[in-house]
């Protein structure tokens, strides 16, 4: 009963996708209901939560078909657009530097099950996914990695600066850990107005070293900020492993007097669990530490192949055993809330979408000559730079 | 060129209002100059009212009062208790600034190192934390990279902080959020943030401070692109160039001098602001132009009585405006005097004054009848002697020659 449900909702939904996807101009929506069935299912996380100075959350985990469904969807969204932009830049349509999130989708996805548009998220450079989990389109990513006007950032930012503000997306940074004050300076904000919402401020294993991060930290505690830092631990910082940079690679316990949790990241559903826990525990007591435990496919960057500073085997085995994409769709399957062939047509239609979205991206006129000096400063200052 | 100054009158015409007097040059000085230095273990007070045994050398001692400020103007003395307007000095027209636009605007905020309990290590933010309470005046740790990028992100969100550094050279630690996110964030975005923060603090050489705490880092922050930088110099401006910083929606660095804080002056019961973009005219003449800013401003307007004395008549244009340059200002001067000097603290590698010649040579070279003329701080670390430390900063007697040299 279930499955002919699904076959009547998933055919209707496939006709309103053909009508959705002819209008590219208008933003496509990633959160289009895939199952409208709402009945929860309780999964447990692939391993239990680990934590420093505080309670741990119980390993249950409430979802349901359509939520399940949505993560399917977007994920495999994310990893197609990924390695879409990998061709891309090797076709040299993007240029710079270009980080790629492969593999690590589920913290993305997770976390934005489990909070609002009122929260505020904020990372680094390897941020495209997560700009999209906030709500940005397929046309404003390749519109920015390719440098065009339709971009996020118009063109100006590029990779590692994509945001967007009116769903308290704050970007996009490139100087490691530079961008953890700032995120406590959101959660300031949001103390400040009194918002009762939260912000995650992300990082990597790399810039877990940094002392702005402590000092972001310690003044959080003191002011008891509604921060919640979290360490996208893909064990390698650019080429150099966790336990060759860090002395404790215990990023959830580095906190000391801050509490942490530690994640499995390639687990959507853990990662969402992790984050209602953290954000309630915010919102109450201050700053807490999350760690995700998760992986990158592709090196640090374009300019990275990956594979000088670990094995291949170590990333196939990765991708077999952990693949977030691929639990998801193992869970949907043992539940028998989609078929095998209903998920390989979902696939066929984002990899459709996603190249639209890059047809139209590649239309896009690349900025004015003027848009150089426009948003230096706001209100049209900056005249007296005109001559040169 | 023509393009130009109309873009700049035109900026300078939209930015907030009401039209700055010139006027406000006389002042009466405090003799009286204090202030605390407070980093690391120890903890030193100097005064430096001549009194005290800093030195045994008395002759080293009057010449360091003579060095620092100007000396009385005659008309004002007389007839001030008749005039409008109330007298103050310089740290508390910051404080009032800062204060009236806490009260106008409940999303202003400071933070910094002991500006909230302690009142703030030169008295700008004294009073404030008791009227303000602790979420709007913040006391934070030693963390000046971190409460910079706090008070950026912060402000990304639409709070308008105004962030302490209790010394500019600390604010060094903080460069990268300066340069980085302050600056570059309203582009990198595509104009989606503004970042309407204020960054403040006391710089320059001071009373032997030491080689750190002595900097200028006008010239380091200068490049930045997407800030603005003004340097206050009089109370007058103090309270006018903080008011308006505070409301203009660009990041502002405002510098101030750790040996102007004790300046009095009478200024104005009602409301005002001073154009950030804005040259102020001290002193209009005829033979040539003198371009300076913040303390340096006093050692040329003690050079102009000389000057005066020996037959010459000086434009003396104090910038303030030191990102972007106010050249509409500048130009016309040197189109009326053909000569030009500056007057800078910055060391004379890169500083302000560097960058000012260029720009005066690649619009004005026209109107100069002889090359432009930069006196600035020598390029050294300051040192703790006061001998050698008054030699490290242009003094009144250099300031004479230059003009000399310049007119012949």
């Amino acid at each position: 009963m279930a499955l002919s449900r699904l076959a009547s909702s998933s055919s209707s939904s496939s006709s309103r996708s053909a009508d959705l996807l002819k209008p590219l101009c208008s933003a496509i929506s990633l959160r289009r209901p895939i199952s409208t069935d709402t009945t929860p299912i309780t999964v447990e996380t692939s391993v239990p939560f680990t934590s420093h100075q505080c309670d741990t959350p119980s390993r249950s985990v409430q979802t349901n078909a359509k939520e399940l469904l949505t993560f399917f969807r977007d994920m495999a969204l994310m990893r197609r657009m990924e390695i879409a932009a990998d061709s891309l830049y090797k076709a040299k349509l993007i240029r710079g530097f270009c980080h790629l999130y492969d593999g690590q989708e589920a913290v993305a996805v997770g976390m934005e099950a489990a909070i609002t548009k009122k929260d505020c998220i904020i990372t680094a450079y390897r941020d495209h996914c997560t700009f999209v989990a906030r709500g940005g389109t397929l046309l404003e990513v390749f519109a920015e990695l390719m440098g065009r006007q339709a971009g996020c950032s118009r063109g100006k930012g590029g990779s590692m600066h994509f945001y967007k503000k009116d769903s308290n997306f704050y970007g996009g940074h490139g100087i490691v850990g530079a961008q953890v004050p700032l995120g406590c300076g959101l959660a300031f904000a949001q103390k400040y107005s009194k918002d009762e919402a939260v912000t995650f401020a992300l990082y990597g294993d790399g810039a877990a070293n940094q002392g702005q991060l402590f000092e972001a930290l310690n003044i959080s505690a003191l002011w008891d900020l509604p921060a919640i830092l979290v360490c996208e631990n893909n064990h390698y910082g650019m080429g150099t492993a966790e336990w060759r940079a860090s002395k404790s690679p215990a990023y959830y316990k580095r906190g000391d007097y801050a509490p942490g949790l530690k994640v499995d990241g390639m687990d959507a559903l853990a990662v969402k669990q992790a984050c209602t826990f953290a954000k309630e525990h915010a919102l109450k007591n201050g700053p807490i530490i999350l760690e995700m435990d998760t992986y990158r496919y592709h090196g640090h960057s374009m300019s990275d192949p990956g594979s000088t500073y670990r094995t291949r085997d170590e990333i196939t085995g990765v991708r077999q055993e952990r693949d977030p994409v691929e639990r998801i769709r193992k869970l949907i399957l043992s539940h028998d809330l989609a078929t095998e062939k209903e998920l390989k047509d979902i696939e066929k239609e984002i990899r459709k979408e996603v190249d639209d979205a890059i047809a139209q991206a590649k239309e896009n006129p690349l900025p004015e000559s003027s848009e150089l000096f426009t948003n230096v400063y706001a209100k049209g200052l900056g005249v007296e730079m005109s001559f040169h | 060129m023509a393009a130009i100054f109309q873009g700049v009158g035109a900026a300078a015409a939209l930015s907030s209002s009401p039209s700055n007097s010139f006027d406000s040059k006389k002042f009466v000085s405090s003799p009286c100059r204090s202030f605390s230095v407070r980093k690391g273990a120890s903890f030193a007070v100097v005064r430096s009212d001549g009194r005290v045994n800093l030195n045994p050398k008395s002759r080293r001692a009057q010449q360091l009062i003579s060095n620092a400020v100007a000396t009385k103007s005659d008309s004002a003395a007389a007839s001030s208790s008749s005039k409008p307007g109330h007298e103050l000095l310089l740290f508390e027209a910051l404080q009032e600034g800062l204060e009236e636009e806490m009260e106008r605007d409940p999303h202003v905020c400071v933070m910094g190192e002991d500006v909230g309990h302690y009142g703030g290590s030169y008295k700008v933010t004294k009073g404030l934390a008791k009227k303000f309470g602790d979420l709007r005046v913040l006391d934070t740790p030693i963390a000046e990279n971190s409460f910079t990028g706090m008070g950026i992100g912060a402000a990304m969100t639409g709070l308008r902080p105004v962030v302490e550094g209790m010394n500019m050279g600390f604010l060094l630690l903080a460069f990268n959020q300066i340069s980085n996110n302050c600056g570059m964030l309203h582009y990198t975005s595509g104009g989606q943030f503004t970042i309407p923060i204020v960054i403040r603090g006391p710089g320059g050489v001071g009373r032997q401070l030491g080689a750190e705490h002595s900097q200028r880092l006008e010239s380091y922050l200068q490049s930045i692109p997407g800030i603005q930088m003004v340097a206050c110099s009089t109370p007058y401006n103090a309270k006018g160039l903080m008011k308006a910083a505070i409301r203009s929606e660009n990041p502002v660095i405002l510098f101030e001098h750790v040996l102007l804080y004790n300046l009095k002056e009478r200024i104005p019961d009602e409301d005002y602001i001073c154009n950030l973009e804005e040259a102020e005219m001290v002193r209009p003449g005829e033979h040539v132009t003198i371009l300076t800013y913040s303390r340096m401003r006093y050692h040329v307007m003690q050079a102009a009585k000389t000057l005066v004395n020996k037959g010459y008549d000086p434009e003396i244009i104090d910038i303030r405006s030191l990102k972007p340059f106010d050249l509409y200002t500048i130009g016309n001067s040197v189109k009326k005097t053909h000569h030009v000097l500056i007057v800078e603290e910055c060391m004379r590698t890169g500083g302000v004054g560097a960058s000012l010649t260029a720009a005066i040579t690649e619009n004005f070279n026209d109107y100069l009848d002889a090359p432009i003329m930069c006196l600035s701080s020598q390029d050294v670390p300051t040192p703790y002697a006061g001998t050698l430390e008054e030699v490290t900063i242009v003094q009144p007697a250099q300031i004479v020659k230059a003009v000399e040299q310049l007119c012949q």
